[in-house]
């Protein structure tokens, strides 16, 4: 791999550098934007020929992070996914609801490989049309939910105004990931369906969802040790922490064959915990997220960086570089608004004229970032200055356990 | 007949009006006709002052994002019916669009006067000359 051999070169690493486990913190980090650098697959392992499968996230500007699976990496991920929802308590005998994104995005996929695996009957709903949804879940005896926290409560939400108690459904787990959430949020979503509410974890630069999960006991998430391997460092340093500390986790995958990652920086702050679990496994367990190294948004379980809005927005004529981000949580839904100043350039003295404005900025944010975006326009100077680092983003929701 | 109207951009929300308002009050400037469209998010104000070389340089200072525009100002007689047989009738049937028109307020007269944006300038004025020329 021309670039991981690079990279050690640098780095005056040789095969004879690493002999012991503990080596493995001489190596190099691999990061975003080493994917974005060799764009789209400069990161492959193999040839094209041995590739059977793409997938993609967000990049942090432009162009997407694209990821690639031989069959054996398939068959991984399918073995982790289905140890994530055996690791849910479920089984052959389940109807497992699968409403995570089918398509470029890893959640439908994974969950519904991992869900066949294990012999469970899997509806393959994936995301919209939420009263259908509702109404499946009913005429199917759906036992087991899959999807993002929050659109596990907008379902309640939505199940209410159609007069339909999801509690009385057969729903009896629920595996929710791709977005950060609260142990307030648990509560709430436990309430509001009535079923245990477990937290996944993984990213598609490692292999997708299946990195981790949570038990019965919900007190860490249990990590694939023999898939991946997990370390914690200090963010600011890169140096290495103990186990209790809390700090960037890093992964690095161990049986990946497309596209291995070394030591990557997955920008999620956590902690991890060696202490055997009540359940009986002996897997490293790491604590829920609890914040992110960068100041990237997950909204709707999509990732979204600000830097990519600015790309956007500056590619569209007159709108000046002066923006801000405002995400909050309505109606449980993750509701991105972005807010841009009208300056001269773009002004003219018509309500069409800005209306199309807003209609253009709203339309290449949606192509752009892949979920919809309010847009606001704003007078000049609205928004605020700040010496040095603007301050783009207002997050009003509570994802991160306070 | 041919004037320059201010257009500024304003959110909506309370106090962007006033904060306009103040700002040409302090520059001593007067209106002489004011319009506000409006959608849920932001509006537009539209003004005719006495001195619109100074209300720019005003507004500007202040920060605000304003355009200039020419309107048409024209007298109609204060009866009934004058608004449509005087000017809009004839400018439909000279196929010019009426964008927006709002009322100016002047001294009480027998005269009431309208500024509109029509999409054809020059046709609009050649159709209304023609109408005061022929009247």
């Amino acid at each position: 791999m021309p670039f991981y051999r690079q990279r050690f070169l640098e780095h005056g690493i040789t095969p004879q550098s690493i002999r012991t486990l503990d080596d493995v913190t001489r190596l190099p980090f691999t990061c975003k934007r080493d994917f974005r650098d060799n764009y789209p697959l400069g990161l492959a392992a193999v040839p094209r020929e041995r590739i059977v499968r793409i997938h993609a996230s967000s990049g942090t500007t432009g162009k997407p992070t694209v990821v690639a699976y031989t069959a054996g990496d398939i068959e991984t991920w399918t073995e982790v996914m289905a140890r994530t929802i055996t690791t849910g308590g479920v089984t052959r005998n389940d109807v497992v609801h699968n409403a995570y994104g089918y398509g470029l995005f890893t959640g439908g996929l994974g969950f519904h490989y991992g869900a066949e695996r294990i012999g469970a009957t899997v509806i393959p709903v994936s995301g919209g049309v939420t009263k259908r949804q509702i109404m499946l879940i009913q005429d199917l005896g759906s036992t087991v939910l899959c999807c993002t926290p929050s659109y596990a409560l907008y379902l309640a939400e939505t199940a209410l105004e159609m007069g339909v108690d999801l509690r009385e459904t057969a729903l009896r787990v629920g595996i929710f990931g791709a977005e950060p959430w609260s142990e307030r949020m648990r509560q709430e979503i436990e309430a509001k369906l009535g079923l245990l509410a477990l937290d996944i974890y993984g990213l598609s630069e490692v292999i997708g969802p299946g990195v981790s999960v949570e038990c019965e006991h919900q007190c860490g998430l249990h990590i694939f040790e023999d898939h991946f391997l997990a370390e914690i460092v200090d963010p600011a340093t890169g140096q290495s922490l103990p186990y209790g500390q809390r700090g960037e986790l890093v992964l690095t995958t161990l049986t990946k064959e497309a596209l291995p990652v070394i030591r990557y920086r997955t920008g999620d702050i956590t902690a991890l915990d060696a202490a055997p679990c009540a359940c009986g496994r002996t897997l490293v367990r790491m604590a829920k997220p609890s914040g992110r190294t960068d100041d990237m948004l997950i909204v709707r379980g999509i990732n979204v960086f600000p830097s990519q809005i600015e790309t956007i927005l500056l590619q569209i004529e007159g709108v000046q570089p002066h923006y801000q981000i405002i995400v909050d949580r309505q109606h449980s839904l993750d509701d991105l608004e972005v807010w841009v100043e009208v300056s001269e350039t773009v002004f003219a003295d018509e309500i069409r004229g800005l209306e199309a404005l807003e209609r253009k900025i709203r339309d290449e944010l949606h192509n752009g970032l892949g979920i919809s975006a309010r847009v606001r326009l704003v007078e000049p100077r609205s928004i605020q200055r700040s010496e040095g680092k603007a301050k783009r983003v207002v997050d009003r929701r509570e994802v991160y356990n306070s | 007949m041919r004037v320059t109207q201010i257009s500024v951009f304003l959110e909506n929300r309370p106090g962007r009006l006033a904060n306009l308002l103040q700002v040409l009050s302090a520059a001593h400037i007067n209106l002489r006709a004011l319009s506000l469209a409006d959608t849920a998010d932001f509006g537009i104000a539209r003004i005719i002052v006495d001195d619109t070389v100074a209300a720019m340089e005003a507004i500007r200072r202040a920060g605000l994002t304003a355009a200039t525009t020419e309107v048409l100002r024209v007298e109609v007689p204060d009866v009934p019916g004058a608004l449509e047989t005087a000017i809009v009738m004839p400018l439909a049937q000279a196929g010019v669009n009426i964008e927006y028109l709002y009322a100016h307020s002047e001294r009480p007269t027998d005269k009431a006067e309208v500024i509109m944006k029509v999409d054809r300038l020059d046709k609009a004025e050649q159709v209304l000359k023609g109408l005061a020329n022929g009247a």
